[in-house]
């Protein structure tokens, strides 16, 4: 197969036809694509009607919001996203920066795109903190539990996108939808590890506190350790987007809408100047959102 | 007998050991090892299990407050902790009383532990154990909304506590924004706030700076007057536990080695390390005038009869003294008498002794029961200065 036949006939040619020690390991090859491929294959014929069933269902919901996005007047919408910053900041840096941005967008053309990036962002953040929150204080609560989900969340960080980009390609079809799911398997590790990280790191005393003065288990876990632990798990939220940010392009490739559509267009065409306009509403998106979500400084 | 009856909290036989090792069989095979009297090295090294404390056994009567002294891993603290099973005892029985029935905190069912933590015990950190993020109102409500009280009732309660430790105009600070001495003080108010009647103290004072420390000392004494809690307090500073505690039980190495009032500690020491810890005390605040004083029927006679008391001369009824050549009549009420002589009573400490006699240049003269019973002049002082003094009031 993947053995170069010159080699072969040469060595056969050779006095002694003993083959070399990594031959026989290369001609003994583990099927682990093959086993995968299999997998997938067995995944989707039985679970066909699920992942139907999964895809118009997140369609639908992220589609829909990316309609009901670009409905609202986008002046409109600016004012309220404004207002909302104010809301939650209280700065008039950031609400001069959310201001300006989302007028730069519209003037740069990339309005639509970005509602679009924005509703697939809204959905897989949301779902990875359904995820991730749960699971981190599992994880934390349970020593065993994060060891043995530890390998699994570094494959998911670690493993090149696109790889799996492929199958959930196969599982969900073109558009939106694949989009999302790669974008949440890359992004879901990092709630779920500052989750566990911020409830691990609960100062021991409080937690005596809570049972000196006879607080149930659950009582312990809203009343002390995610308070003390929100600063982490909002930490973890910003870099949940941020990662989900990362992934538009990505997404794009595989059929979902947004801004990673100019720029894969952009590199197809090599067209710099399309490509730049995009690469920089990216940029400033992520600023924006960064800026809001990120956690209050403790030395208010 | 009666202190049986009494006893509000009372440790019996407690053992407790902690298993470093997670081995199977490691508590009870160091049980046995501790039965058959070996110690807590031998133990710790042969089978990775420390021995927190053994053998403790020590009854809290209603109202008083009873102070664990000891070195850092003496085991008071893990004692302390076993009254609320913050520690679990291996062994023996943490029992609570209520004038009727007794409870065993270390063997009953995790429903009941939580009523008692929630109503009858509470506990003051050394690190205070306030939640940051919370108000110091919310602090101290803490408890009674562990308990589900409704926030409006909440409110008096706390209102009331704050009102007690003087954090009335805090309430809707943040923890942060406080001194140490205040964010004890909050400790102190949410402990109250859930009205238990046994408050576990471990070290609440030490992570305070001495001139606060002593404040709060006062405070608390001042407090358990009217509210008359059964306190166990856990210190490592002898003056503490000489200035605040009825009763005194000093522990070494997991096992308690002497349990008494602050005389009994102090006077009769069971061995040299229980007199290590009173060397080191501070006999200002704690040595009180009835054993510096000189008895008036030790005192030498006088060729006329009188009593010689040095500067002064002292009548045979104690009624009248002599100063330098005038008679001068003294009624045994504390006060200060022609501006130079004065009448202290029995329990007045030797510190303001020595500031009475430093004002009057006279000696001091002391009363007990509607008596002139003794005086102290500098060759008094000096030897309670020295360590020879008896202890409390005669």
């Amino acid at each position: 197969m993947g053995i170069d036949v010159r080699d072969i006939e040469h060595r056969e040619t050779g006095a002694a036809r003993i083959m070399a020690p990594e031959q026989w390991i290369a001609e003994h090859k583990i099927p682990v694509g093959a086993v995968m491929a299999a997998v997938v294959d067995v995944v989707r014929k039985h679970g066909l009607g699920f992942f139907d069933a999964i895809t118009d269902i997140v369609g639908f919901c992220a589609d829909g919001l990316t309609m009901l996005l670009l409905d609202i007047p986008p002046l409109l919408l600016v004012v309220a996203a404004t207002a909302g910053a104010w809301f939650l900041r209280r700065s008039p840096a950031l609400v001069a920066l959310v201001a300006l941005g989302l007028l730069f967008i519209i003037n740069q053309g990339y309005w639509n795109e970005t509602m679009a990036t924005l509703s697939l962002i809204l959905f897989s953040t949301i779902f990875c903190m359904a995820i991730g929150v749960p699971l981190g204080i599992a994880c934390a609560h349970r020593p065993r539990l994060a060891r043995a989900l530890q390998p699994f969340l570094d494959l998911m960080q670690t493993l090149p996108t696109f790889v799996y980009l492929i199958p959930t390609l196969i599982l969900f079809g073109l558009g939106t939808v694949p989009g999302m799911i790669s974008t949440i398997i890359f992004a879901v590790p990092a709630p779920i590890r500052m989750t566990q990280m911020g409830i691990a790191r609960v100062p021991r005393s409080l937690i005596e506190a809570g049972e000196a003065f006879g607080a149930t288990g659950r009582q312990i876990l809203w009343k002390i350790e995610l308070p003390a632990a929100l600063p982490m798990i909002q930490a973890g939220l910003t870099q949940c987007i941020m990662l989900s940010l990362s992934m538009v392009v990505i997404a794009a490739l595989v059929g979902a809408g947004g801004l990673g559509v100019p720029v894969v267009r952009a590199l197809n065409t090599v067209q710099v100047d399309a490509g730049f306009e995009s690469g920089f509403v990216i940029v400033l998106l992520a600023i924006m959102l960064d800026r809001v979500c990120r956690p209050k400084d403790s030395a208010s | 007998m009666s202190e049986e009856v009494n006893a509000a909290l009372e440790f019996r036989d407690v053992d407790i050991l902690f298993d470093r090792g997670n081995r199977r069989g490691a508590i009870e095979a160091a049980l046995a090892r501790l039965d058959a009297g070996e110690t807590r090295e031998e133990i710790g090294r042969a089978l990775k299990v420390t021995v927190g404390v053994a053998g403790a056994n020590l009854a809290v009567a209603r109202g008083e407050i009873s102070v664990l002294m000891g070195l850092s891993g003496s085991g008071k603290s893990t004692l302390l902790r076993a009254a609320n099973r913050l520690n679990r005892p291996v062994r023996g029985e943490v029992r609570i009383g209520n004038g009727l029935a007794w409870l065993d905190i270390a063997r009953c069912d995790d429903d009941t532990l939580r009523t008692l933590r929630k109503t009858r015990i509470a506990m003051v950190f050394q690190q205070f154990g306030l939640l940051p993020w919370r108000t110091v109102r919310d602090n101290v409500g803490f408890g009674l909304e562990l308990r589900g009280m409704a926030p409006s009732l909440r409110r008096d309660v706390v209102a009331e506590k704050l009102e007690l430790v003087g954090l009335s105009n805090w309430a809707d600070a943040h923890v942060h924004e406080l001194s140490g001495g205040m964010q004890q003080r909050v400790g102190l108010a949410r402990a109250f706030a859930t009205d238990a009647d046994i408050l576990l103290m471990d070290e609440p004072f030490s992570a305070l700076d001495p001139l606060i420390r002593r404040k709060l000392q006062d405070e608390l004494l001042d407090l358990q007057k009217r509210l008359k809690k059964t306190i166990l307090f856990v210190s490592h500073d002898i003056d503490e536990a000489l200035k605040i505690g009825s009763r005194i039980t000093i522990m070494r190495e997991g096992r308690i080695i002497q349990t008494g009032t602050p005389d009994d500690i102090a006077l009769r020491p069971v061995d040299d390390y229980v007199a290590e810890f009173i060397r080191h005390m501070n006999p200002l605040p704690t040595i009180v005038a009835a054993s510096v004083m000189r008895r008036f029927e030790d005192l030498p006679r006088l060729p006329d009869g009188m009593l010689d008391g040095g500067r002064i001369a002292v009548a045979p009824d104690a009624a009248t003294m002599w100063v330098a050549g005038r008679a001068v009549p003294v009624r045994p009420h504390s006060a200060w008498v022609e501006g130079a002589l004065c009448v202290v009573p029995a329990r007045l400490s030797l510190g303001e002794i020595i500031a009475l006699r430093q004002r009057s240049g006279l000696p001091v003269l002391v009363e007990a029961e509607g008596r002139l019973v003794g005086l102290c002049d500098d060759a008094d002082i000096l030897q309670a200065l020295c360590g020879k003094a008896r202890f409390g009031a005669g």
